[in-house]
């Protein structure tokens, strides 16, 4: 008997699975998501899978665009390229979007992207990494602040600071490896010699002989380079060590959480980070203060917890989007245009210029710097 | 000078941590001759049961560590139960599907349960760590290089000095015959799994306080344990834990001598090395039977 | 007798050929058929793991190694240096076949856990040499600049035209897998199932047949690695980790060992089943293991042969 029910189940699963012809509303504008909503990145494509659904909510209630509904449809790739392959011919296929929002990691984007600009489907990707839109590609666009930015304004701070040797602790992924690769080769140019570099993996979960070996090289800071909660393991270990150089991280931690994760020893530690941690001691002349504080009323009125960078990178490729489709009447061709002419957008992440040449419009004024001072986050000018 | 000492430590500590986890894994070979591929899963609930028992419900620091230990021996007894004894072709290929599927289970469940996030755990003592020859050793390296001593002489006298622990190594050495001599060879396989999870949930809550706990860290520090107890050689109990030190201490050394970058390699290498070279392991009195 | 036999199998190929054929043609919606691609590629993977463990009983968790070796090998060399992609499948296929050689050299004198330990560690050094050698692989970043594949004037991309490139791979790994089972090895490996010992006394050499089959086993993953390569255009070394080795193993294992069927099977049920479960998010997980434990328990000879002894007990049932 048991037998017979797991036959019947296999099958129900397999038939589910054959062709199933949705027909589709002229009025609505479907457009798609690919978020890490489960898996590695997950705290990256949680918050942007809600802030999307979110952001569809508050266009929708405002009357649409153009008197166009929205629909968000929005799949999970749990940080997997084939994965996100698979939903993004689904997005383009099947449920036939009009744009594609998302993925969340930058080897997911690239790996979607080859079929998005063949669908000739605008994509806006929510991934750091600089190969996305180096070389740019007419089909797509990115919102978050590429790393370029970051190690530019981190070397920024050390050249004010007078640090000339640094020791370097990436984590092996695709993060950590864009990270070095960015730190390697701008560190010249601000007068800064790399004295150390070494890594480690994303579940260690001790990175104390990485931090001696450096620590014996004698260098003026550390940088590490990472996404949580691999850099809160660093942050400790270099306490226990006692080391008194400064510890920089990148923008990968930034969120409450790191703190909480690291404790005491995330005091001292300097990093950059979109405005969007430190809401409340920006100046009330910038121009993002209240977007900001908009975004975060809205999400946390609608969902427990707090808001962070990357749900802003959702934030802002929604409004790119619901910009691009106004006057668009639902044409793939002039969203796209569209979208290349944005300019002076200002969202979560920073002030959005569009180009042909630029599909990220950001400027490094997109970062600020920040030490965290007893567990909270100061700004650094 | 003093890296190398710093590298020693640090590999003591993670060896550690390494040897718990592969004492289970090998209890349990030798009991049942199963290779638990949901062990890993097993240190994961450890952790962050102990987070949920010490952290959040504020419990005492031994009761916490009684009730996550029980917490792991439940579950892999229910395990025990519901799926390693119903499976009616134990052939070790099935088994380690099995194992797999549970460890894939454990891990979903733990998500729901836990959520994505990491937590990070004080450590079970004062904060400051111990400077020797210049390198800092810390007090949970401490705690854990004890709990792994203990937990060995532990496991080492019951199967040495009980009549509980004889029956379980009669069994190992030849099923049938404890059976023959009254032996319940069965029952001897669930207490198998019982202390074998348990290990495994030992593991778990003495690394929480070093490293960040959270529903997928199991897997990696599953098959590093796994590694171990080949180095050692399987069914070995000193072996296995031998082994993970001696792992612990070469992966430091490794990142701190040779690249971080090749760290993980080198348990994998080692492993095929031993494969090749002594599949009975280093610390095997006799040439294991290769099946 | 035999030529009964013969028979059916023909009347076999072609429904499959009829079935596959059909689907490709009626088939507009590209998602479709990129699903359909994807369960090619892994039939093929999977029958080269089927070979391996269904006929020498040796298993293996490094098999993505293989899947991966392929993969690289072939965007390496038509992606940096230009050369023809069907050349690079040509090098592809031996550099896989070579590593299994001297891989399988040692490892196949192992058997049971200890085999599949090894072929494990093997897997994991694989996947961290392409994660370090960064300058050619490019890394945990992957590799992005895999070209399109083309004959003359046909160029395979996304839908019908890859869906059909992949499945007449598969059809020709299919009857190849057949043949062998047919010939002199593949009795000898039959002999080897039933027992080794035996096998070795009538005088086959049981260690070099295993090394053929894996070498064999290690060309199939090779191929589904250039097809993914060529149709994702992008591969990263997350994909041939040791997560995706564990999948083939189940793959072949659900589907039914020793079975060419059930390698199809098997593959277009752990293809599929994500897909299907992408409705259960967080749910994923837990289904996912709980099926694979069930299945084990009460199926341990695989879907196929469950199906098929379910069938026969309910015909003696109804007589």
């Amino acid at each position: 008997m048991k037998q017979k029910h797991l036959v019947l189940a296999v099958l129900v699963i397999i038939l589910s699975m054959l062709p199933v012809s949705g027909a589709m509303a002229a009025d609505i504008y479907k457009i798609g998501g690919i978020f890490s909503v489960t898996g590695r990145a997950s705290f990256l494509g949680d918050p942007e899978k809600k802030t999307m659904e979110m952001m569809v909510e508050q266009i929708n209630a405002a009357g649409g665009i153009d008197g166009h509904m929205l629909e968000a449809v929005i799949y999970d790739s749990e940080g997997d390229p084939a994965k996100a392959v698979s939903a993004v011919n689904k997005l383009i296929h099947k449920d036939k979007v009009i744009a594609i929002i998302g993925p969340s990691t930058t080897p997911t984007t690239l790996a979607v992207v080859n079929f998005t600009k063949r669908a000739k489907v605008p994509l806006i990707s929510c991934a750091a990494g600089i190969k996305i839109t180096t070389p740019v590609d007419p089909w797509v666009f990115k919102t978050a602040q590429s790393d370029l930015l970051a190690v530019a304004a981190v070397y920024q701070q050390m050249k004010a600071a007078g640090i000339k040797k640094i020791g370097i602790l990436t984590v092996s992924n695709a993060y950590g490896e864009s990270g070095k690769k960015q730190l390697l080769g701008q560190a010249e140019k601000f007068g800064i010699q790399v004295v150390l570099n070494e890594s480690f993996g994303a579940k260690d979960t001790d990175t104390t002989p990485q931090l001696a070996k450096i620590k014996a090289a004698g260098p003026d800071a550390i940088v590490c380079w990472g996404t949580n909660p691999g850099p809160a393991v660093v942050a400790k270990n270099a306490k226990q060590l006692k080391i008194d150089i400064p510890l920089y991280q990148s923008h990968g931690v930034g969120s409450p959480k790191f703190i909480e994760l690291a404790g005491d020893a995330a005091n001292g530690n300097i990093l950059p980070t979109g405005k969007i941690l430190v809401t409340s001691l920006l100046d009330d002349s910038d121009p993002q203060k209240k977007v900001l504080e908009d975004y975060q009323k809205a999400y946390q009125n609608k969902f427990s917890g707090n808001v962070s960078g990357f749900g802003g990178y959702a934030y802002d490729a929604v409004n790119l989007l619901a910009g691009a489709l106004k006057g668009s009447s639902g044409d793939k061709g002039k969203i796209r245009d569209n979208l290349e002419a944005t300019k002076g957008y200002v969202g979560a992440t920073g002030e959005f210029n569009l180009t042909p040449q630029d599909h990220n419009g950001l400027s490094p004024d997109a970062f600020v710097m920040v030490e965290i001072k007893n567990g909270t986050w100061t700004l650094l000018k | 000078m003093q890296e190398i000492v710093q590298y020693l430590f640090s590999g003591i500590t993670t060896g550690a941590v390494y040897a718990v986890i592969a004492v289970g894994l090998s209890m349990l070979y030798s009991s049942t001759e199963l290779i638990n591929f949901a062990h890993g899963e097993f240190v994961m609930i450890g952790a962050l049961a102990m987070v949920t028992l010490w952290v959040r419900l504020g419990l005492p620091l031994p009761l916490a560590v009684a009730g996550a230990v029980a917490a792991g021996c439940v579950l892999g007894l229910v395990f025990e139960r519901l799926a390693i004894r119903t499976a009616r072709n134990p052939e070790p290929i099935t088994l380690i599907i099995i194992t797999v599927g549970a460890g894939i289970f454990l891990k979903g469940a733990a998500m729901i349960v836990w959520g994505k996030d990491p937590f990070s755990m004080p450590s079970f003592s004062s904060h400051e760590s111990i400077e020797i020859f210049g390198a800092a050793l810390l007090p949970q390296s401490i705690w854990i290089v004890t709990a792994a001593l203990v937990l060995a002489g532990g496991i080492h006298l019951f199967l040495k000095q009980t009549l509980t622990g004889k029956a379980m190594v009669a069994c190992a050495v030849n099923k049938k015959a404890a059976w023959l001599s009254g032996i319940p060879s069965e029952k001897m396989g669930i207490l198998a799994f019982g202390i074998s999870a348990g290990c495994g949930a030992v593991a778990g809550i003495f690394i929480a306080p070093i490293t960040m706990s959270s529903y997928d860290m199991g897997t990696i520090l599953g098959l590093k344990g796994f590694c171990a107890a080949m180095i050692g050689g399987l069914g070995s109990l000193w072996g296995a834990f031998a082994g993970g030190l001696l792992l612990g201490i070469l992966e430091s050394l490794g990142a701190g001598l040779i690249s971080s970058g090749l760290k993980d390699a080198i348990a994998f290498v080692l492993l095929l090395l031993i494969l090749y070279i002594r599949p009975g392991g280093l610390f095997a009195a006799k040439e294991a039977k290769r099946f | 007798m035999m030529t009964d036999k013969k028979k059916y199998i023909w009347i076999e190929y072609l429904i499959f050929v009829c079935a596959v054929s059909a689907f490709g043609l009626v088939t507009e919606n590209t998602y479709y058929l990129q699903i359909m691609t994807f369960i090619g590629i892994n039939t093929i993977l999977g029958l080269g793991l089927n070979m391996l463990m269904g006929y020498t009983g040796q298993v293996s968790l490094g098999h993505a190694a293989f899947y991966g070796i392929g993969a690289y090998t072939t965007a390496i060399l038509s992606g940096t240096y230009g050369i023809n992609p069907w050349l690079a499948l040509v090098c592809a296929v031996a550099a896989a076949v070579l590593i299994a050689f001297i891989v399988g050299l040692p490892t196949l004198r192992l058997s049971g856990y200890y085999l599949a330990m090894g072929t494990l560690g093997f897997g994991m050094i694989v996947n961290i040499a392409i994660r370090e050698w960064a300058d050619v692989t490019g890394g945990a970043s992957g590799f992005v600049g895999i070209p399109v594949l083309e004959a003359g004037s046909l160029v395979f991309m996304a839908g019908a035209g890859y869906y059909f490139l992949v499945w007449a791979i598969v059809f020709v790994a299919m009857i190849i897998c057949r043949r062998l089972l047919a010939s002199r090895t593949g009795r000898a490996l039959r002999a080897i199932h039933d027992g080794e010992k035996a096998a070795v006394a009538i005088g086959i050499n049981t260690h070099f047949l295993k090394l053929e089959i894996f070498m064999f086993s290690a060309a199939l993953g090779a191929v589904a690695g250039f097809l993914y390569a060529h149709f994702v255009l992008f591969i990263s070394p997350e994909s041939f980790g040791f997560m995706f080795s564990i999948k083939i193993v189940t793959m072949v294992v659900i589907g039914g060992m020793a079975s060419v069927w059930g390698a199809l099977l098997g593959a277009a049920v752990l293809t599929l089943l994500p897909e299907v479960l992408h409705g259960f998010a967080e749910y994923e997980m837990i289904i996912f293991g709980l099926i694979l434990m069930v299945v084990m328990i009460f199926m341990p000879q695989g879907l196929t042969r469950g199906i098929m002894d379910m069938i026969r007990t309910a015909r003696r049932a109804r007589a």
